[in-house]
C-alpha cells in the first residue's frame, strides 16, 4: 500500500525529496546536538558515570542481573498463572448458557477497563492486611496479583477471537458427525485456536514485561527499573546512564519477542495444515468489546 | 459510612486524571499523525526514523519513560518546561512522558486506517496529478481516520489507565490518591471500589461512545 500512495519519482519529485532530507537531516542534527549540549553541560557524558557498564561484570552481577531476573519471574508467573484463568473466561464468554456467558463477560469487561497499577495497588494492601504474607514476598505478590487480573480477562478476549477466527465449518462438521457441544469445544475448536491465537499470546507477553516495571516504580519491587534507581545511587548519579541502559535491555527483550510473535503469525499464515486462520500480533491492541472495528495492519 | 472520605479530593485526583487523559490525547493525536505521515512517505531517511522510533517507543516500559522525565530531564538536566512550582512540573513531564509513548500507537492506529483504504483510491488521486500530500491528505488520510476510529479508541482507554503511572513521580491524580487512601484508612474495599467505578465510569463510556461513532463514520465497503 505505502508505495501506491505516491508515483515512481520523476526529476522533480526527486529534488524535492532530496530537499526534504536535507532538510529533516538539519531538523535531526540541531535535536541531536541539544540533547548532547545539555548532557554535556551537566556532565553526563562523563567517562565515570558510564564506566560501570563497560568495564567489568559488577553492575551486571550486583544489579541488572538480580533485578532482570525478578522482572522475569514476575512476567513469567503472570503468563503462567493467567492463561489458564483466561481460557475458562474466555471459553465461558461463548457459552451458550446466559447464567455463564453473563458473569463471565462482567468480569472480562470489568478488569480491561481499570488499571493495572491500581489493581496492583490493591492486591498489595490486601495481603497486608488480610494474609501473613511476609512484607519482602508482598511486592511480588501484589504485582503478580495485579497482572493476573488483568490479562486473565486480556487474554479471554484473545481466546474467545481465537475461537471465533475459526472457520464455521470446523464446528459444524463436528456436530454433524454427532459431537457434543462439549467435544467439538475440547477436541475439535481448542487445539486448532491455541495455534491460531500463538502470535497474539507471545506480544500479550511482551505487554506483561512492560507492566512489571509499575511494581518497581511504586510498589518496591525490586525488579530491572527498581535497580537502575539503586545503581544511580550507587555509581555517582548516573541516571542518565543506568537508564539508558534498562531502557535498551527492556528493548532487547521486547523487540525479540514482538519479532518472535510476527515470524510465528507469518508462519502460521503459510502453514498448510491449519485453516489459515491466525490471530494476527497487531489484533491484540485491537481486540475491542465491541466487535467490527479491529483492523490487521 | 463515606465519613472516611472528608479530607481526601476523589472528584479532584479524577479530574487530573482527566486533564492529563485529554491533553496528552490531543499531543499524541498531533505527533502519532506526523509519524504515522513519515513511515509511509516517499522519503526514506523519514521512513526509517519514523519505523526506528516506533519500535523503540512501544518497547520501552511506559513506567521507564515517565520516571526519566521527572529523574532524568528534571532532576538531572534541569528541565522544567517553564513551570514554576513542582507539582506543575511533575505534571507537564508526565503529559509529555505519555505523548511520547501513546503517539507511537496512535501512528499504528493511523496506519492500520490508512491500509484498510483501498489501492484504486489512491491510484486515482495520482492519475488526476495530485501530489503525495494531495493523495495523503485530501484523498487517504480523511479516510484512514474513519476507519481508525476504532483502533484509536483503544489507545484512547489504554492512554485514561496509563495516566495512572503519572503517580509514580507524584501527580496527584487516582491512583496516587488511591494509594495514600488505603495505606491510612481502614475500608480497603470501598476505596478500591469507589476508584474502580471512578475508572470504570470514564472508560467504558468512552469505549460505547466512540464505539458507535466509529461505526456511524466508517466507509461502509
Amino acid at each position: 500500500m505505502t508505495s501506491v500512495l505516491y508515483d515512481a519519482q520523476g526529476p522533480r519529485a526527486k529534488r524535492r525529496n532530496i530537499l526534504y532530507t536535507a532538510f529533516f537531516v538539519v531538523a535531526l542534527a540541531a535535536v541531536l546536538w541539544w540533547v548532547y549540549a545539555s548532557l554535556d553541560e551537566k556532565h553526563q557524558l562523563d567517562w565515570a558515570l558510564w564506566k560501570p557498564f563497560f568495564n567489568g561484570s559488577e553492575a551486571y552481577t550486583t544489579y541488572i542481573w538480580p533485578g532482570l531476573e525478578n522482572t522475569l519471574k514476575a512476567a513469567a508467573l503472570s503468563m503462567v498463572i493467567a492463561l489458564p484463568l483466561g481460557a475458562v473466561l474466555g471459553i465461558a464468554r461463548l457459552s451458550d448458557h446466559m447464567w455463564v456467558r453473563v458473569p463471565a463477560t462482567v468480569v472480562v469487561e470489568f478488569f480491561r477497563a481499570i488499571p493495572v497499577l491500581v489493581l496492583m495497588i490493591f492486591g498489595n494492601e490486601l495481603y497486608s492486611q488480610y494474609t501473613d504474607v511476609s512484607s519482602d514476598d508482598r511486592p511480588l505478590y501484589a504485582v503478580v496479583t495485579g497482572l493476573v487480573l488483568y490479562n486473565a480477562s486480556v487474554l479471554a478476549e484473545i481466546v474467545r477471537a481465537g475461537i471465533l477466527a475459526l472457520p464455521k465449518g470446523q464446528s459444524e462438521a463436528a456436530m454433524a458427525i454427532g459431537m457434543r457441544k462439549n467435544q467439538v469445544m475440547r477436541v475439535i475448536l481448542l487445539p486448532q485456536a491455541v495455534t491460531t491465537m500463538l502470535p497474539a499470546i507471545v506480544s500479550q507477553l511482551v505487554v506483561i514485561v512492560k507492566d512489571t516495571a509499575l511494581g518497581g516504580a511504586v510498589l518496591t519491587f525490586p525488579e530491572l527499573l527498581a535497580s537502575a534507581n539503586t545503581m544511580s545511587g550507587y555509581y555517582g548519579a548516573n541516571t542518565i546512564a543506568s537508564f539508558t541502559v534498562v531502557a535498551v535491555i527492556f528493548v532487547v527483550i521486547n523487540f525479540s519477542l514482538t519479532s518472535f510473535a510476527s515470524w510465528l503469525e507469518g508462519r502460521l499464515r503459510r502453514g498448510k495444515k491449519s485453516t489459515g486462520a491466525v490471530l494476527g500480533v497487531d489484533e491484540t491492541v485491537n481486540i475491542p468489546g465491541h466487535a467490527g472495528t479491529g483492523t490487521a495492519a | 459510612m463515606f465519613d472516611f472520605l472528608d479530607g481526601y479530593d476523589v472528584l479532584g485526583a479524577f479530574w487530573t486524571t482527566v486533564q492529563l487523559t485529554l491533553l496528552s490525547a490531543v499531543g499524541s493525536l498531533v505527533w502519532g499523525t506526523l509519524l504515522a505521515a513519515m513511515r509511509v512517505g516517499p522519503v526514506p531517511l523519514m521512513r526509517g526514523f519514523g519505523t526506528a522510533y516506533v519500535n523503540i517507543v512501544r518497547n520501552i516500559p511506559l513506567t521507564v519513560i515517565i520516571l526519566f522525565s521527572s529523574l532524568g530531564l528534571y532532576q538531572t538536566l534541569n528541565i522544567t518546561l517553564a513551570a514554576k512550582d513542582t507539582d506543575a512540573i511533575n505534571f507537564r513531564l508526565a503529559v509529555l512522558g505519555l505523548i511520547v509513548y501513546t503517539s507511537a500507537f496512535v501512528c499504528e492506529a493511523i496506519r492500520s486506517g490508512i491500509n484498510t483504504v483501498p489501492v484504486g483510491q489512491a491510484e486515482a488521486a495520482r492519475a488526476i496529478g495530485l501530489s503525495f500530500s494531495q493523495v495523503l491528505f485530501l484523498v487517504v488520510l480523511p479516510q484512514a481516520f474513519r476507519a481508525a476510529v476504532g483502533p484509536l479508541t483503544n489507545v484512547l482507554i489504554a492512554l485514561t489507565k496509563n495516566t495512572t503511572v503519572a503517580a509514580a513521580i507524584g501527580v496527584a491524580e487516582a491512583a496516587l490518591l488511591m494509594k495514600d487512601m488505603v495505606e491510612k484508612e481502614a475500608q480497603l474495599l470501598l476505596i478500591s471500589a469507589i476508584i474502580a467505578f471512578g475508572f470504570c465510569c470514564l472508560t467504558l463510556p468512552t469505549g460505547l461512545i466512540l464505539g458507535w461513532v466509529g461505526k456511524k463514520v466508517a466507509v461502509k465497503r
